[in-house]
């Protein structure tokens, strides 16, 4: 065993409701996982986008985990957020390879849910999780080289939508054969995914669970991420996204990070994980450079999200993120119209000190499924991690996703 | 304690009867059909009860109150379960009455065991009103043994005669004889079966009598359809006198929108 990974899974869970990091050995965890990459579109068939223009050859990364029953029957789709990945599980055995040195050190964004006998069992589920398109982990994305022209797309690159890679979802299943699955589970970015699937193919998804997510963005939320933007439109080396023969930059996406972390986090988590307490010092240096712990905290947030993401797909993504507005979409701005579409069952997940999905608007979304005289399962999780909440907050949130996909009636 | 010695061993059972029949007749209306002999006989049953919770022993398992909504709950309809609890008579009314049935709880652990039970339910508190649901959307709406527990009754039973066709509100009887002796001759919160908590642990603020509820139904243009009581062990259709013999009361209501 590599010795950067040993260290990684002795270190005890750093938030008291995480669990300590499961090693591939451990019997709760997948193991092992090789990513998998299809040539999902090819020229001469073009993938239409909804905002314009298309991308003529799409490349999809995606990993599964457990086994496809016999009557396919049991497939559950992960849906990632704005920084996530399809390795939502196990520990990369290509890390070095593909050159993920970041993912040596832990295993997959949702190891703690998934594997055998965890809440998405993998002894009785078969799981997917897929990397969206505009992203930088193996689909096809801005730095990726446009067949075309033989340059990497850059800010060329066509504008992509939630309802855009939910599409590319459901190609993928059909490429595997799956007509139906069983659930389609994601958090915030991933939640609003996994709310599509509900409206845009009510027939092809049995049970949907939106986490930490509404149906659109709220202005505060458009605000954070117009800042983010910003700060990366406007690094000196950012050269209008035809940055990848030199520097990046690294400032800008640095400080959207930064941004993006305060977002996640909320005002209670901050004073539990940092309080005012000085980094490293017993007293203040009177100087500009890192004071206090939540300034270090941030910085190393920053940096190690630059050894790891594409700025011009932060870019894209955070846009998707803006666009997606359920109730616009499929109601004409009416969200109880939209809901109508939804023929699953469904539940939805707030967590109290979340400001980037606030608990009311998580309600709203319930309330419009409601309001079509429809099931639906409301949960307010009361933690003080904010959005961050859904990653962290996994003995309630397991507690729930298993109960609600093995119910003991059939009602 | 003092006071079972000088009722049980009194000199003067004429001027005792003669002053609990004032007071019941005063306090419990209609009581001339209770005799005093009746009345004496009920002291004497409070007086000689051993402590703990009191009052007529429960059969363990399903609740009195869920039989009776099951009953009265017409196959198909739609049913909004206000303070649904575990989920329990949802499960058991979506089952066996084939309902369409949204429950709404604010315990977490509570809406935990819903959907553990695959019951749908809403994670709500309801002192905040229910404006997202249109008015006369459910067939029936449900709020069982919850009325006691809200900041705001009122306001709560009238979100539910908005929202419903017909309301079903079940809640302990604060009339009940035994609740009255409890305070009254034994100077004390009352603790029995129907209201189990300690005064300092209690989710019960808003306590009332079937006579208050009606009452409140008179001066609100509520109609009562019927009525059922848990009176000494039985269930039964409520009658005259009940303010003062039932432990628990179940009516369903009917606002005049």
């Amino acid at each position: 065993m590599d010795r950067s990974l040993k260290s990684a899974f002795d270190k005890p869970g750093q938030e008291s409701r995480r669990r300590a990091v499961k090693g591939p050995d451990h019997p709760g965890s997948v193991g092992w996982t090789r990513a998998q990459r299809i040539r999902l579109l090819d020229q001469g068939k073009p993938f239409k986008l909804e905002a314009g223009g298309n991308v003529d050859q799409i490349d999809m990364e995606y990993e599964t985990y457990g086994r496809l029953s016999p009557g396919k029957d049991n497939v559950i789709l992960i849906v990632h957020a704005l920084s996530g990945d399809a390795h939502a599980a196990g520990w990369d055995l290509e890390a070095e390879r593909t050159g993920r040195r970041w993912r040596t050190r832990k295993p997959g964004w949702w190891d703690e849910m998934i594997g055998p006998g965890e809440p998405l069992d993998t002894n009785r589920y078969y799981i997917i999780c897929s990397n969206v398109l505009g992203s930088c982990y193996g689909t096809t994305g801005p730095a990726d080289i446009n067949p075309e022209t033989g340059r990497r797309y850059g800010l060329r690159f066509p504008l992509v939508t939630v309802g855009d890679w939910v599409r590319l979802q459901a190609l993928l299943l059909d490429y595997l054969g799956i007509e139906r699955v069983y659930a389609v589970i994601g958090g915030s970015l991933g939640g609003q995914q996994a709310l599509e699937w509900a409206l845009a193919f009510p027939g092809r998804v049995e049970n949907v669970l939106v986490l930490a997510a509404s149906a659109r963005l709220s202005p505060q939320g458009l605000a954070f991420n117009a800042v983010a933007r910003h700060a990366i439109l406007h690094d000196p080396n950012f050269r209008g996204g035809d940055f990848y023969n030199g520097p990046p930059p690294a400032e800008g996406l640095a400080a959207a990070r930064m941004l993006g972390h305060i977002t996640y986090l909320s005002d209670q988590a901050m004073y539990q994980k940092f309080g005012r307490r000085l980094q490293g010092k017993s007293a203040p240096e009177f100087s500009f450079s890192i004071e206090f712990e939540v300034e270090s905290y941030l910085a190393y947030q920053g940096r190690s999200f630059v050894e790891r993401f594409d700025a011009n797909s932060y870019l894209y993504i955070t846009r998707a993120m803006d666009y997606y507005d359920a109730a616009q979409r499929w109601g004409g701005g009416d969200l109880t119209a939209a809901a109508s579409r939804i023929d699953s069952r469904i539940m939805i997940v707030s967590f109290s000190s979340d400001w980037l999905y606030p608990p009311r608007e998580c309600k709203e979304l319930a309330m419009a499924v409601c309001r079509n005289g429809k099931p639906v399962t409301y949960v307010m999780v009361p933690s003080a991690y904010g959005h961050d909440s859904f990653l962290v907050e996994t003995e309630a949130l397991g507690r729930l996703i298993h109960n609600f996909l093995s119910r003991r009636s059939d009602l | 304690m003092s006071e079972e010695k000088s009722l049980s061993g009194n000199n003067h059972p004429d001027r005792l009867t003669e002053l609990l029949r004032l007071w019941a007749s005063r306090y419990s209306q209609p009581i001339e059909n209770l005799s005093a002999d009746r009345l004496v006989s009920l002291i004497e049953d409070f007086l000689s009860e051993k402590s703990g919770a009191k009052g007529a022993k429960r059969q363990p398992g399903r609740r009195w109150d869920h039989e009776v909504i099951e009953r009265i709950i017409t196959p198909g309809s739609t049913v909004l379960d206000l303070g649904c609890g575990n989920g329990e008579l949802l499960e058991r009314l979506v089952k066996v009455r084939g309902v369409k049935g949204q429950g709404v709880e604010i315990d977490p652990e509570k809406v935990y065991d819903c959907v553990a039970r695959g019951v749908s339910v809403l994670q709500l508190d309801l002192d905040e009103g229910l404006n997202g649901f249109p008015d006369n959307f459910f067939d029936f709406v449900i709020l069982e043994e919850t009325l006691q527990t809200v900041h705001q009754p009122v306001k709560v039973l009238s979100e539910m005669l908005r929202v419903g066709k017909r309301g079903i509100v079940s809640f302990p009887n604060f009339a009940y004889w035994r609740v009255r002796l409890e305070l009254g001759l034994g100077g004390r919160m009352p603790v029995l079966e129907s209201l189990p908590y300690p005064w300092y642990d209690t989710p019960n603020i808003h306590l009332c009598s079937v006579d208050d509820f009606m009452a409140w139904a008179g001066e609100s243009q509520v109609s009562i359809i019927e009525g059922h009581v848990l009176a000494e062990g039985k269930v039964r259709a409520l009658e005259e006198g009940d303010n003062l013999f039932a432990e628990e009361a179940l009516l369903v209501v009917q606002g005049n929108h």
